[in-house]
């Protein structure tokens, strides 16, 4: 029982008949695309901000910040997905819990937060480790000169941070796209849903699956490409950053 | 200390390129058996390199190197057989960190002459005594000084019984009141009769047990006459330069 | 809000939850990285080798997978292990591959493309003199692998290699997506079953938690240990 190659069944269309498989395919790559997104616009500005937190002077900052990060690091995603989208419903007030059920595009809202605040744990990390691997000397130069610590953050500290973790940057940026594949358990059709949903209707199992890696590939290509052209624009000349090989994906 | 006789070491006209940049230019230089040659020349002169290429660490594009009858740059020559019979001593010693000082003596004995691990052992602490670390044998290079490390160095060459040593700025890396005891051992090594070919700056060390000095600039041979002729009257205004500098202090 | 909360469903289904759902979670995660650590070595001293037959399949394979997400992967091998199986036996039909085998087969290959990048800056940062020193010895390039180079690489990696495992210990929920009875899964076959969602999911998350803590909590204390000696 030999498998059957069909690669023209991306020119056909799906079951409901309005969309050509291709297309499906392309609309879950735009789903992916705007979870990953969104969700990295909240991952950034929680992100730096827990960052920064965890440098501070204060005690009591650095312990929430740390405390932040190691919830949500060390709860699967896929878990914290189902809390997000199963339980926050349920121990929220009625009235907000029906509202909460009865969202059009729950899953989309969901699956942003989520893996927003995951991501945002990530880049804590990053920015604290940025920050950390400045010289002492450069926070109190800044004060030195008369800025408060929030203007020598501002002005000082951060600017050369994030040139510093751009890569570690890139890298969580990918980890984001890849990320919102999970979002599928609780019913995004994002590109690799829409790569199932395409195997289950034709049969066709390996070319929907290729098709969708190829698009994730492509991507990938895309944002490495452009996360190299940003640090060319943004490198200071004559500044050497650095990058330890750390796990994850 | 008179050696001459047959040539153990034959350097011809070999010229080495990294990339476009020659760093060795056209060398010629023969040592004989038993034979003590310092050389010496500012940085970048290409000495280190050269006395790389004499094992085959670092390969050369042109000329030949004959070592007891056996070319270096032969294609069929087996370069670990021939590594085993040069020993070699680094300038930042580069023991194993890994392994305690006997198991560094030994692993090379066993893995690479076969010989069995009593045997091996022996000799290893037969060597410890003649460098004067015989009650360092259990301990791991960290816990040990420079000096004393070096010495290890020396020792870990010397148990595999070579016919001549290359030594590449035994000294350069070591506090200055360790130089000495690293001397010491390699002028009772000299004096036992090994051919060396020592990189150095120690101009003490080379008027003592020196047959004869090369002096490289640019990666070339500037001169290469007797110790005594060099430091007497030395031809070229380079080597005059390069004397007068390293002498002041 | 947690009027209608019953945690007694957590202590009834302790034991399925543990010695069904658990143990599923701490053998693949233990088995695919064991599995993972070697073939990733291999990988990654493939990639060094400068031998470009070597080289390009093994650099293409890492970066392939390392662009797609795991859910991806889960479902890829899901499919394919069956007819690799096939094709292996030379049978006439895909071969009946369980769930167990196609989710260990999917992390450990998962898995050894990270363990490959992890390994390759491993054995990339033993300095240039330790190689030299090696061969200067005669040693050829096999014995100044396995006796000098891996076993320093090794120990300079331990810290991170752990973190992966602690990263993988919580990608195994994943397996979710094709059915598999993992601890999650556990928790999960109760809620639906029970109408517990809130109860079991919350259980399950701290127990995630707790362990995974607890966990990177020991590597960071090793890291520390293992600094003071250096």
């Amino acid at each position: 029982m030999r498998y059957h190659w069909n690669w023209g069944i991306f020119f056909e269309l799906s079951p409901d008949g309005t969309y050509a498989y291709w297309q499906l395919l392309l609309f879950g790559a735009g789903w992916t695309l705007a979870t990953a997104l969104s969700a990295w616009l909240i991952a950034l500005v929680f992100g730096s901000l827990v960052g920064v937190m965890r440098t501070t002077p204060s005690p009591w900052l650095v312990r929430i910040g740390n405390a932040y990060v190691e919830l949500f690091r060390n709860i699967p995603l896929l878990v914290q997905m189902f809390l997000w989208y199963f339980v926050l419903p349920e121990v929220m007030p009625e009235a907000i819990g029906d509202w909460l059920k009865q969202l059009n595009n729950a899953s989309f809202y969901n699956a942003v937060i989520c893996l927003g605040l995951y991501t945002s744990a990530r880049v804590a990390e990053q920015v604290k480790a940025g920050i950390l691997s400045l010289r002492g000397g450069q926070r109190m130069a800044g004060l030195a000169i008369g800025l408060t610590l929030p203007q020598t953050y501002r002005y000082v500290l951060l600017p050369m941070a994030f040139r510093i973790i751009l890569p570690p940057l890139a890298s969580e940026f990918l980890n984001i796209i890849k990320n919102s594949s999970v979002a599928l358990t609780i019913g995004l059709i994002e590109l690799t849903a829409a790569a199932r949903s395409m195997s289950e209707f034709s049969f066709q199992v390996f070319e929907a699956f290729t098709g969708a890696t190829l698009i994730y590939i492509v991507i990938n290509i895309v944002v490495v490409n452009g996360m190299q052209m940003l640090e060319r624009r943004v490198a200071v000349p004559g500044f050497i950053g650095t990058a330890k090989p750390v796990a994850g994906h | 200390m008179n050696a001459t006789g047959p040539a153990m070491i034959t350097i011809s006209n070999v010229s080495k390129w990294y990339g476009k940049i020659q760093v060795i230019k056209n060398c010629t230089a023969k040592i004989a058996k038993g034979e003590v040659v310092v050389v010496c020349g500012p940085s970048g002169s290409g000495k280190s390199t050269l006395i790389k290429c004499v094992n085959g660490l670092e390969p050369f594009e042109q000329g030949t190197i004959i070592v007891d009858g056996i070319s270096v740059g032969d294609p069929k020559t087996k370069l670990p057989k021939l590594r085993a019979r040069i020993g070699m001593v680094f300038q930042h010693f580069e023991l194993f960190p890994h392994l305690s000082v006997i198991r560094n003596l030994s692993l090379a004995q066993v893995k690479v002459l076969g010989r069995d691990e009593t045997t091996a052992l022996a000799n290893g602490m037969r060597l410890l005594d003649r460098v004067g670390l015989h009650e360092h044998a259990d301990k791991f290079p960290g816990q040990l000084s420079g000096g004393q490390q070096q010495r290890v160095a020396i020792a870990r060459a010397l148990a595999m019984d070579p016919i001549a040593m290359l030594f590449d700025e035994p000294t350069s890396a070591l506090d200055p009141e360790m130089i000495q005891e690293v001397l010491d051992v390699m002028v009772a090594l000299a004096k036992d009769g090994m051919t060396m070919i020592v990189v150095t700056h120690e101009m003490g060390f080379a008027r003592k047990v020196a047959n004869r000095v090369i002096f490289m600039d640019k990666g070339e041979i500037v001169e290469d006459a007797p110790t005594a002729d060099f430091f007497g009257k030395p031809r070229s205004e380079r080597a005059q330069l390069f004397l007068s500098k390293i002498l002041q202090h | 809000m947690f009027a209608n909360i019953d945690w007694n469903i957590i202590v009834r289904s302790l034991p399925y939850l543990f010695f069904d759902g658990m143990r599923f979670t701490v053998t693949l995660t233990l088995l695919a990285t064991a599995g993972g650590i070697v073939i990733g070595t291999l990988l990654a001293l493939m990639r060094l080798s400068g031998i470009v037959p070597l080289a390009l399949p093994a650099g293409a394979y890492v970066n392939l997978i390392r662009s797609m997400p795991l859910v991806l992967v889960i479902f890829w091998f899901f499919f394919l292990v069956p007819y690799i199986g096939q094709w292996a036996t030379g049978s006439e039909r895909p071969i009946q591959v369980g769930a167990f085998w196609s989710a260990l087969v999917t992390f450990t290959l998962f898995e050894a493309a990270y363990f490959c990048e992890i390994m390759r800056a491993g054995i990339q940062s033993i300095s240039r003199g330790q190689v030299q020193a090696a061969q200067a010895l005669g040693m050829t390039y096999k014995t100044s692998m396995i006796e000098i180079i891996l076993p320093q690489a090794f120990r300079n990696m331990v810290p991170v290699l752990l973190t992966q495992t602690i990263i993988l210990f919580q990608d195994t929920s994943l397996v979710y997506v094709i059915s598999v009875t993992d601890f999650l899964g556990a928790a999960s076959k109760i809620a639906q079953r029970d109408g517990r969602l809130v109860e079991m999911y919350l259980f399950a998350a701290v127990v995630y938690f707790v362990i995974s803590l607890a966990a990177s909590h020991w590597v960071r204390r090793l890291q520390h240990r293992i600094a003071i000696i250096r």
